[in-house]
C-alpha cells in the first residue's frame, strides 16, 4: 500500500501525468480519490505492466485499452480455473477427478 | 546462461538500436504477463531481460566481451508480475465483474457444467443440487396405452425400473418416476426419470380422444337383415346388434367401450362404421340381382354434380 508519490518515484520513468491519464481512463483504479490515492500491490504491478506495454513492446496509448480488456478476460478465465480446480480438490471425489484427468488427456 | 548475444538473436557488432529491436520483438512475444502459465515463455523471457539487460549497458557490455563478467552474474530479480496477483484473489479489482469476491454467476456455471446445474442460481461449494433428470423412451403396444399395464424398464446403468403405464396414455406422453434419475448433491433431491412413450398404431383399433373407431366389416346380409354379430373392443370382444337395414358408412355407438375411465375422465365410446362387404362371387346372388325391381328405385350418387 503506497502513495501515488512514492510509486512515481519508484518505478523510473514513469511519468506523473501519465499515471493521471491512466488512473482518470480507469487503466489503474487505485483505492481512494485524487490527492490520497492508495495502491496495492496488483495496482503497482498493472502500472509496471502498462509501462512495459507502452515503451519495451510499443503499444501506444489508443491501442492500450483493446490490450487491457483482452488481458483482464484472461485472468478472469485463469482466476475461474483456478475457483474450479481449488472446487473440485474440495468436493470431487479422487476417483472422479482421475476420471476427469483421464478423459482431458484422451482429448487430442 | 546462454550468450547473451544467441539469447536475443543479434551478432556480436549489433548496434544499441539493434539490440532494443531484438528485445522488444521477443518481449512482446514471451512476456509472462502475456503468456500466463507458459513456463518455457516465463524462462525465455527472464534470460532476453537480462541479455538485454547486460547488451544494452555499453559499460557492463564492453566487460561483458572482454571477458570480464560472465552473463548469469547480472540477473537482477524480476519483481513480482502482474500476473502474479491477477489470477489470484487481488485480480477481481480488475475483473468483469468487480472487486467484491463471490462466487460463480448462473452463466459461468452454466458455461462449465451445462444448464441443468446452475438451478437455484448461484451457488458456492456447498450448494445443494436437485439431481439431473434422465430421459427414456418407451414402446407400448396400442391395447397396453389405451388400458394400462406395468412395464419392466432396464436402465443402462443395469438398475431396472417398473414403470406403470396408466390407462388411457397417448403417444408422446411423457410419464415422471420421481426421484429415479441422477442423484441430487449435497442433500439436494434426486432427479426424476423421465419416460416418453411411443404408442405404436393398431392393425384395426384408431384412438380418438376417449374414444375408439374401428371399421367393421359386415356382409350383405347382416347389412340388410341386421342380426347379432362379433365385434372386438380393447376389452375384449362383445356382441352388437346390427340393425336392419343398416348402409355401408353407418355409424353404431357401444356406450363405454371406449378408452376406460381414468383420472376423472369417463370412459369413452366406441363407435363401429360399417363396411358392406359384397363378398366372392356367388351365382344365386347373381341371379337374384338380375331379377330384383327395387321398391323405391333411387340413384345413389344422385347429389353429386358431374365433374366435382
Amino acid at each position: 500500500m503506497i502513495t501515488i508519490d512514492l510509486l512515481v518515484a519508484q518505478l523510473s520513468g514513469l511519468r506523473r501525468q501519465d499515471l493521471d491519464r491512466w488512473i482518470s481512463n480507469a487503466w489503474v483504479r487505485p483505492d481512494g480519490n485524487a490527492g490520497t490515492y492508495v495502491f496495492r500491490e496488483i495496482d503497482v504491478a498493472r502500472v509496471r505492466l502498462i509501462q512495459e506495454l507502452r515503451d519495451e513492446m510499443r503499444i501506444n496509448e489508443e491501442a492500450l485499452p483493446v490490450v487491457l480488456s483482452l488481458l483482464d478476460q484472461l485472468y478472469d478465465q485463469r482466476r475461474r480455473m483456478r475457483e474450479l480446480s481449488a472446487a473440485l480438490q474440495r468436493v470431487a471425489p479422487d476417483e472422479l477427478r482421475l476420471n476427469l484427468a483421464r478423459h482431458l488427456a484422451r482429448q487430442d | 546462461m546462454d550468450d547473451p548475444y544467441k539469447t536475443l538473436g543479434v551478432s556480436l557488432d549489433a548496434s544499441h538500436a539493434d539490440i532494443r529491436r531484438a528485445y522488444r520483438t521477443l518481449a512482446k512475444q514471451l512476456h509472462p504477463d502475456l503468456n500466463p502459465g507458459n513456463m518455457e515463455a516465463e524462462n525465455r523471457f527472464k534470460a532476453v531481460s537480462a541479455a538485454n539487460e547486460l547488451l544494452s549497458d555499453p559499460e557492463k557490455r564492453a566487460q561483458f566481451d572482454r571477458g570480464e563478467i560472465d552473463a548469469t552474474g547480472r540477473e537482477r530479480a524480476q519483481p513480482a508480475s502482474y500476473r502474479d496477483y491477477a489470477e489470484g484473489e487481488p485480480g477481481r479489482r480488475y475483473g468483469r465483474t468487480g472487486p467484491q469476491p463471490g462466487g460463480w454467476s448462473a452463466e459461468d456455471i452454466d458455461d462449465m457444467f451445462g444448464k441443468m446445474f446452475s438451478e437455484g442460481g448461484r451457488s458456492g461449494g456447498k450448494a445443494r443440487m436437485h439431481g439431473r433428470d434422465e430421459l427414456y423412451a418407451l414402446t407400448i403396444d396400442f391395447l397396453d396405452a389405451v388400458n394400462g399395464t406395468t412395464r419392466r424398464l432396464t436402465l443402462p446403468d443395469g438398475r431396472s425400473l417398473d414403470v406403470k403405464i396408466p390407462a388411457g396414455t397417448v403417444d408422446g406422453q411423457v410419464l415422471r418416476l420421481r426421484g429415479q434419475g441422477n442423484g441430487g448433491v449435497n442433500g439436494g433431491s434426486d432427479g426424476d426419470a423421465l419416460i416418453e412413450t411411443h404408442v405404436t398404431p393398431h392393425r384395426y383399433f384408431k384412438r380418438d380422444g376417449q374414444d375408439i373407431r374401428l371399421e367393421l366389416p359386415v356382409t350383405l346380409a347382416e347389412a340388410v337383415l341386421g342380426g347379432s354379430v362379433e365385434v372386438p373392443t380393447p376389452a375384449g370382444p362383445v356382441r352388437m346388434r346390427i340393425p336392419a337395414h343398416s348402409d355401408g358408412g353407418g355409424e353404431l355407438r357401444l356406450r363405454g367401450r371406449g378408452v376406460p375411465a381414468h383420472d376423472g375422465q369417463a370412459a369413452g365410446d366406441l363407435y363401429a362404421t360399417l363396411r358392406m362387404l359384397a363378398g366372392g362371387p356367388d351365382a344365386a346372388l347373381d341371379e337374384f340381382l338380375r331379377n330384383w325391381k327395387p321398391e323405391h328405385p333411387a340413384d345413389p350418387r344422385r347429389t353429386m354434380e358431374a365433374g366435382q
